[in-house]
């Protein structure tokens, strides 16, 4: 049994709209371990965004506990979450959010420079994740100069810089064509085979049938949380 | 986050936008030069106005003879005169405030050296009269009690009669003719320049009074005492009003005037006009330097202005930085220190151009200017705060955005 990297127990979130409340979380238990590769499925209001919110520490919760390792977050201040996010989370987003006349090197590195870490460190942590990723040759690249599956790459890659114990992805391959959402999503199952734990929300199928487990969203609560024969994302590319 | 960091990121983002950068800048630059340069040309005004009252000579009263400044009515030559060294010798003796007084008899002639000659004016005056008018003499010396008491024929010579007489040659000891009479030159003044009407100081001669009455002027005023009129210079510090009222009544005392007789002289404050000049010039600098403030202030809302734009525009890339671990703080100082380079760098610029336009001024349009340090200090201090100041506000409001609002932003 692997360590378990995340335990969320009874976790709400209320929006207050005006005078009416939206509840968009009802109480959600749930642990994924270490090293795991999690879909999250629902359609839209179904919660799955407010609760990557709160699994990434952008957001807190309105009750319930989080502990992330051992470290109960949902209480920390807005800099302490920074704080967090800055050292344990990896995000990789459906419209990349690269900076824009910012080389690929950078734009990688751009978690480290509020790790208060020196240039030459970053440019060398950032030179050996674009490697990871395929990209050491588009290192000097603006996000301009990339094709769409070269930018999210990219963005993997910075999500990684910082060596997270957890990779958030919203939508990676929402902006991409099939062919490319593939290619990606062999990048995430191949860092996930390293032991890169991954939460991935999607609402396609076919892209969620490349994770392991797949947790499913209604209402703002779990409906169904099963393990998931992976389809091997680097074999439907022979 | 390092400051070093946090510049380099401000620096990128102003390179990027460079023309929306140079337009925000232009407002400050503008801004800061209209403050040095009108601080300048303010300063250069009242600095002639001070010139003029320091060379008529400091917290001078002069009392003239009714008949002067009478008009026709009274008319007539230099008999009519009411005024007399006894009452010059009354004031300096008799009121408190009053450090000396000068009494000066006036004429003007034809002064002739060897082959050379120069139209004039000339003064019969005591050695009170270089101290009333903090005039000094840079060659040779004043005038000795007894040259005084026994009308000798000296002259002391201003800068301009020197050169139209002289030349090049050294006048002491030379002998000039004022109306016929040979005085010899004891000493030359030094440069005093035009006073406030224009008229050139230097072109003077001066003499013993006793010289002047008995010898120069003639006959008519020989036997009399009397003079055109007594300069006054108060004592430092004394109040001008009280020490002018004490006059005004001692001379009435003495001319046996009774109420409600008109005064039979004229006592007039010659600084209290350009007292009242230099007071004006004051306020026309502080206007010109507050309303090149107010273009300032006008560039500083431009850098605000330009800060929102830039913060809504970038409002994804804000999130994006605080998503993977900027803090408030961080965000805030980025903006802020974005704002402040904006400000600075257009301040620097300012001081460079409001220096040239400073040499412009003085140069081609020929205003008096008077470039000072501490208003350059000020004009980039206050390019500085007004950075902060308006730089504050988006700054603040970027730090406060919601991360996952701001990667949601369209």
């Amino acid at each position: 049994m692997a360590d378990v990297l995340i335990r969320v127990c009874g976790l709400t979130k209320d929006y207050v709209m005006g005078d009416t409340t939206v509840q968009a979380l009802r109480g959600v238990d749930l642990e994924i371990n270490q090293g795991e590769f999690v879909a999250v499925m629902g359609p839209s209001g179904s919660g799955k965004s407010t609760f990557m919110n709160l699994l990434g520490c952008l957001d807190r919760p309105s009750s319930g506990s989080y502990f992330l390792q051992t470290q109960e977050v949902s209480h920390l201040s807005s800099d302490e979450l920074a704080g967090v996010r800055n050292q344990k989370l990896g995000f990789v987003f459906q419209h990349f959010n690269l900076l824009p006349r910012t080389s690929a090197t950078e734009n990688v590195a751009l978690p480290l420079l509020y790790a208060n870490l020196s240039s030459a460190e970053r440019t060398e942590h950032a030179l050996r994740r674009l490697a990871q990723v395929g990209l050491a040759d588009r290192a000097d690249h603006h996000p301009a100069q990339l094709s769409g599956g070269q930018q999210q790459r990219v963005a993997i890659a910075r999500a990684l810089v910082n060596d997270p114990m957890l990779v958030l992805a919203d939508e990676p391959t929402g902006a991409l064509d099939t062919r490319t959402s593939i290619e990606i999503m062999a990048l995430l199952q191949a860092l996930n085979r390293q032991g890169i734990t991954i939460v991935l929300v999607t609402h396609e199928n076919d892209v969620a049938n490349f994770a392991s487990r797949i947790i499913s969203f209604r209402d703002g609560q779990i409906t169904s949380d099963r393990p998931n024969q992976a389809n091997d994302a680097a074999a439907q590319l022979q | 986050m390092s400051f070093l960091a946090t510049l380099r990121i401000a620096m990128n983002a102003l390179r990027i936008n460079k023309l929306r950068s140079a337009l925000t800048m232009l407002g400050i630059i503008i801004g800061v030069a209209a403050v040095i340069v009108m601080i300048a040309v303010g300063r250069g005004a009242q600095a002639r106005v001070e010139d003029q009252i320091r060379s008529l000579g400091s917290n001078i009263i002069m009392v003239q003879s009714g008949s002067f400044t009478g008009g026709g009515a009274r008319g007539g030559s230099g008999s009519q005169s009411t005024i007399s060294e006894d009452d010059a010798a009354a004031l300096g003796r008799e009121i408190d405030g009053i450090q000396a007084a000068a009494p000066t008899l006036r004429g003007t002639g034809q002064v002739v050296a060897g082959n050379a000659n120069w139209s004039t004016t000339f003064y019969g005056v005591t050695p009170d009269y270089l101290e009333v008018r903090d005039w000094s003499i840079v060659d040779g010396r004043g005038f000795e009690p007894f040259e005084m008491a026994g009308a000798a024929k000296v002259a002391l010579i201003g800068k301009t009669v020197a050169a139209n007489l002289f030349g090049d040659v050294n006048p002491i000891d030379q002998v000039i003719r004022v109306r016929k009479v040979p005085l010899t030159i004891i000493g030359v003044l030094d440069r005093k320049g035009q006073n406030m009407m224009g008229q050139d100081q230097d072109d003077i001669v001066l003499m013993p009074i006793t010289t002047a009455r008995k010898r120069v002027i003639g006959s008519t005023q020989a036997k009399s005492r009397n003079v055109n009129a007594i300069m006054v210079k108060t004592r430092d510090g004394a109040d001008m009003d009280v020490a002018e009222a004490g006059m005004r009544e001692l001379l009435r005392q003495r001319h046996r005037l009774q109420v409600g007789q008109d005064d039979d002289f004229f006592v007039r404050n010659l600084s209290e006009i350009l007292q009242a000049q230099e007071a004006a010039s004051r306020v026309m600098a502080i206007l010109l330097a507050a309303v090149a403030s107010v273009s300032l202030l006008v560039g500083g809302i431009g850098i605000m202005n330009i800060m929102l734009v830039s913060v809504t525009e970038r409002t994804r890339e804000i999130g994006l930085r605080m998503a993977v671990g900027a803090k408030g703080g961080d965000i805030l100082n980025q903006f802020l220190i974005e704002a402040v380079t904006l400000s600075l760098i257009g301040g620097l610029i300012g001081i460079l151009l409001g220096i040239s336009g400073d040499f412009l001024v003085s140069n081609f349009a020929g205003w008096r200017t008077e470039l000072s340090i501490d208003a350059i200090f000020l004009a980039a201090g206050f390019a500085a705060v007004i950075g902060i100041f308006f730089g504050y506000y988006p700054a603040k409001k970027a730090s406060r955005l919601s991360p996952i609002e701001a990667l949601r932003y369209e």
